[in-house]
């Protein structure tokens, strides 16, 4: 049911939701948390998909001469597995976190602006599923993640699924983008009196350094990828060769997008393991400001990078020379955090739980992805080894060792939070296990074929390459990494009708999102904390002697020191219009590719619910606001 | 009272992490990287060598450490509370310091390799240009007029300087034996170089994705000595033989069904008949820029090199390309495989085949 009221313009078209429950509450919630869940579910749903997809290409590379999907079909699945963990997995699982997480960690009651936050997710999940029609709307886009031009021009990429690739990437920018601004906004005004910039949580401050990167990077490819449909559908020349375009504009426009992605992409995951390894380790981090200037030159210096991706294409050895250099030099800062998680593991009282041995794995993993790195960055070498399965083998243990065991601790970390009970250990672990096993089984053999010269989205190979046995064995890998989703999946079902109730702090946490109930009221905080140090929530429960050994605080659960501003708590009025404007930019999008009478209505929609939007106060005036016996 | 794991240890145990490594590549790999035939491979294997090592090392001091602490370190008391460090400057500077003069070393090398390999070293190298095109590599010898396709004829110890050119999309030119790749980019003119030092055949692949068939570009590098290359000049060089009986016929079939349109025979390809066969294929037509046949018979291999030349491959070939080499242009284009009339029968391939296997 929804309880209503007339707003001032809202109520003229539609009148404003108040408390919503069921399917509506979901619908039209600009509250953080349960859009951090949204994402999370979205995300977790395309993971399963952009998986199959990878166990589909890794079927038809078991054996030599495999005839198990077309070749046309073949590329456009390498094509879509990549878009999809890039965009539509890791960057929204990651989206999935700063939603829930952040303003629990800064003491906030919600993101600055929460319709945006909103009208980021739908956007998000329409541009999502907008790019995935493209496969029953005549054959997705299959000129790989990457798209290099001209293969993307309309002469050698007829169908419609490049525009599909354009158009979604473009409608998924607009809510990457909305999200960016959003969480900079958020982090910078929100935070908790007494929470000062080097006092925030390391999870926070990689969050401030990868928005800060998405509304630096998504401009470029947005850019881009205008000129490229510009080309496709209004024939101009940006790329066109025999119109005197030059198709490495477009590498270079989208490397220098595409180099700072890596570190959207792999710097949340940082973030979640600084905070993993210290409550598991019972140990401050080790060296937290060099933690959070290292995040920040990676993100600085993820700029300088782009052209090792283009070391074979022909720049002449002095540009090749300049791009190896700034490359090996990342792995400094990048080193320093790898030894700093190792020095706050050093001397502390280890306990392996399953987000503790995500994070462990994610140091292991991490390293192996690092070292092939520095080894793509000195050039000459990198010539043997680019496009080749050498560097397929170090992006997985980037993003699958790196982001993706990164965002797994994150989830066995901060579930008791989210849902108020601990994920299974004894399934958690097993799943642990298949994860470590069958990601290692699949990508570590993919170094040696890459280095015996097998090259990268080739659908087939013939007898006697020598590539048969490891790429047998890579195989066999998937299925191992597919028992350990199945295991996380029975874990997460098993726990909804079993688990244990967690308690505001299962972990002993060291963070302020462990000094609210499980799951945090829609409010969050009753009283906004007063913030005295980092590890706010640890030294309230813990006082540091002279000579650092903490001693508990006696009264249990002492209460956090609270600051009272003697104001109600005003909390935002759901609002049907965020939904409403991403559903019309969509339609817009969409309209492009098949009529454009869908263009027409999306830009009447989404010019009517901005307008909408921007006359509806964020608290209807029959709301007080206070919903602190709501539905949540 | 706790002692790291020596520098010693770290060697042993990263010897031994390096060695399974070896054990499972795999030099008897037709495009293995670890075999190198010739000086520009040799020089990029080394120095995969040296980071390699490096890298092994570090990454062994890296695990030492992780798995030591797991272990010493782990929980033994539910009330276990360790001291509270939080942070050694000292430490710290040194682990900034020493990854950064580990850098600067790496970098001086690959800096001095880059420059030392940008360019052959003698200044009369056999000249290869070589055009890449969905799905085949073509190549030709400006200075001894052949066109050929799939396969370059190279002599032992000699300097090869090869020109890349794209007409279409991108693609890249790798001999792994022989060299890393270079990309071949449309409207630019790349340039490799490289030297065998021995003779053999060396595989080649298409490195850079470059559409459907992109598994299916393949060619070879084939060193011979160098009085065999110079008898291999003379051949090809050699004005066509008149076809005589079923091969007669073929030559026939060939021009009537319009596989003429866009393979060449009776001499080289010039570069004016490239461009105006690919200016075609732009505007629309049904032509494209297809491998010059002169010489045919004297291939080892056709069709991006992985089919070898035979009476039956040719003929199933010819039957159905596109099964053979899904994507390709022959089987969308040619009016042979497109248009009813121009259809072939069994008898027309015979002939062909009979025709192709005379142009030696």
């Amino acid at each position: 049911m929804v309880t209503t009221t007339k707003g001032m313009w809202g109520g003229v078209i539609a009148k404003r939701p108040i408390a919503p429950t069921g399917v509506l509450g979901w619908l039209f919630t600009i509250d953080h948390k349960r859009i951090g869940i949204l994402y999370g579910v979205t995300a977790f749903i395309l993971f399963l998909l952009g998986g199959i997809e990878a166990l589909l290409i890794r079927l038809q590379l078991t054996s030599a001469n495999a005839d198990i999907i077309s070749p046309e079909l073949y590329n456009q699945l390498f094509t879509m597995h990549g878009t999809t963990m890039i965009f539509m997995v890791i960057m929204p699982m990651s989206a999935a976190f700063f939603n829930f997480i952040v303003p629990l960690m800064i003491g906030a009651r919600d993101v600055a602006f929460p319709r945006l936050n909103a009208f980021s997710y739908w956007t998000f999940l329409f541009g999502a599923i907008l790019m995935n029609v493209s496969f029953l709307a005549g054959g997705a886009p299959a000129v790989g993640w990457f798209a290099y031009s001209p293969l993307t021009s309309i002469q050698f990429s007829l169908g419609s699924g490049v525009d599909f690739w354009i158009l979604g990437l473009l409608v998924l920018g607009v809510a990457s983008l909305a999200a960016g601004f959003n969480f900079i906004v958020t982090i910078v005004n929100m935070r908790a009196p007494g929470m000062s910039m080097m006092r925030l949580p390391i999870f926070i401050w990689m969050t401030l350094v990868v928005n800060f990167l998405i509304i630096l990077a998504f401009p470029i490819i947005t850019v881009a990828l205008i000129l490229l449909l510009f080309d496709r559908q209004f024939g101009t020349t940006f790329f066109e060769v025999t119109s005197g375009g030059d198709p490495l504009l477009w590498q270079h426009l989208f490397w220098a997008f595409g180099h700072p992605e890596v570190y959207i992409l792999i710097l949340p995951a940082m973030g979640i393991v600084s905070e993993v390894i210290p409550v598991f380790s019972k140990k401050p981090l080790f060296g937290y400001s060099t933690m959070v200037l290292a995040g920040i030159l990676i993100g600085f210096m993820g700029w300088g990078v782009w052209s090792h991706h283009m070391f074979t294409v022909g720049l002449g050895p002095t540009a090749n020379a300049a791009f190896s250099l700034t490359t090996m030099f990342i792995a400094v800062p990048t080193g320093i955090k790898i030894f700093n998680w190792l020095g706050t593991m050093w001397g502390g009282s280890i306990s392996f739980t399953t987000p503790m041995l995500f994070a462990i794995g994610f140091i292991a993993m991490f390293t192996i992805g690092g070292m092939s790195g520095v080894m793509h960055a000195v050039a000459p070498s990198d010539f043997q080894q680019s496009d080749t399965y050498f560097v397929v083998a170090h992006i997985h243990y980037v993003l699958f060792g790196g982001a993706l065991f990164g965002v797994f601790s994150g989830i066995y970390y901060w579930w008791p939070k989210i849902t108020g009970k601990i994920l299974n250990e004894m399934l958690g672990k097993i799943s642990f296990w298949l994860f470590f096993i069958g990601m290692n089984l699949t990508f570590f053999p993919m170094h040696f074929v890459g280095l015996d010269g097998m090259p990268r989205r080739i659908y087939t190979y013939s007898e006697g390459m020598g590539w048969d046995l490891w790429n047998a064995v890579s195989t066999v890998g998937v299925f191992v990494i597919g028992l350990g989703i199945l295991v996380f999946m029975q874990n997460v079902w098993y726990t909804r009708r079993k688990g244990k109730q967690a308690g505001s702090d299962p972990w002993d946490g060291r963070t302020l999102e462990w000094s609210i109930p499980s799951p945090p009221p829609e409010y969050n905080f009753v009283e906004i904390p007063n913030v005295d140090g980092r590890d706010a929530f640890w030294s309230q429960k813990y006082f540091e002697g002279p000579d650092g050994k903490p001693t508990k605080i006696v009264e249990e659960n002492a209460p956090i020191k609270t600051h009272s501003d003697d104001h109600d708590i005003h909390l935002p009025t759901p609002s049907y219009y965020p939904v409403l404007v991403a559903l019309g930019v969509t339609l817009i999008a969409a309209g492009l590719l098949s009529h454009l009478f869908f263009s027409v209505t999306g830009g009447v929609l989404t010019f009517v619910s901005v307008l909408g939007w921007a006359l509806e106060p964020p608290t209807a005036p029959a709301d007080d606001g206070d919903h602190r016996a709501g539905a949540y | 009272m706790v002692r790291l794991p020596s520098f010693r240890s770290c060697c042993i145990v990263s010897l031994l992490i390096g060695v399974v490594l070896l054990v499972a590549c795999n030099s008897s790999s037709p495009q293995s990287t670890f075999d190198a035939a010739g000086p520009v491979a040799r020089e990029q294997l080394r120095l995969f060598w040296v980071i390699f090592w490096a890298a092994m090392i570090v990454f062994a001091l890296v695990m030492a450490v992780l798995i030591y602490s797991m272990i010493r370190f782990r929980r033994r008391s539910v009330d276990d509370l360790p001291k509270q460090v939080h942070g050694n400057t000292a430490l710290e500077v040194v682990w900034t310091v020493v990854p950064i003069i580990l850098l600067i070393g790496i970098g001086i090398m690959t800096v001095r390799t880059l420059f030392a390999l940008d360019t052959p070293p003698s200044s009369d190298p056999l000249r290869v240009e070589v055009w890449a095109h969905q799905w085949w590599f073509e190549a030709a010898y400006p200075d001894y007029s052949i066109t050929t396709a799939n396969e370059i004829y190279i002599p032992v110890d000699r300097d090869v300087s090869v020109k890349l050119q794209s007409t279409d999309v991108l693609h890249s030119f790798w001999v792994p034996k022989l060299a890393g790749k270079t990309d071949v980019v449309p409207g630019r003119v790349n340039k490799q170089w490289f030297r065998a030092e021995e003779e053999g055949v060396f595989y080649g692949q298409c490195a850079e994705f470059c559409g459907t068939a992109h598994a299916l570009m393949k060619f070879r590098v084939i060193a011979v000595s160098e009085p065999e290359f110079n008898l291999w000049l003379d051949q090809q060089r050699l004005p066509v033989m008149a076809p005589t009986d079923l091969a007669a016929t073929g030559a026939s079939v060939f021009n009537a069904k319009g596989c003429i349109v866009c393979h060449s025979v009776g001499g080289p390809d010039s570069n004016e008949i490239r461009e105006s066969r690919n200016a075609a294929f732009f505007a629309g037509q049904m032509v494209s820029h297809g491998p010059n046949l002169t010489h045919f018979g004297s291939r080892d291999v056709f069709a991006g090199a992985i089919l070898e030349v035979n009476e039956e491959n040719l003929k199933n070939w010819l039957k159905d390309p596109e099964g053979l080499k899904p994507g390709n242009r022959m089987s969308s284009l040619a009016g042979a495989f497109n248009d009813p009339a121009l259809e072939l029968t069994k008898s027309d391939i015979d002939a062909l085949v009979a025709y192709l296997l005379s142009l030696e």
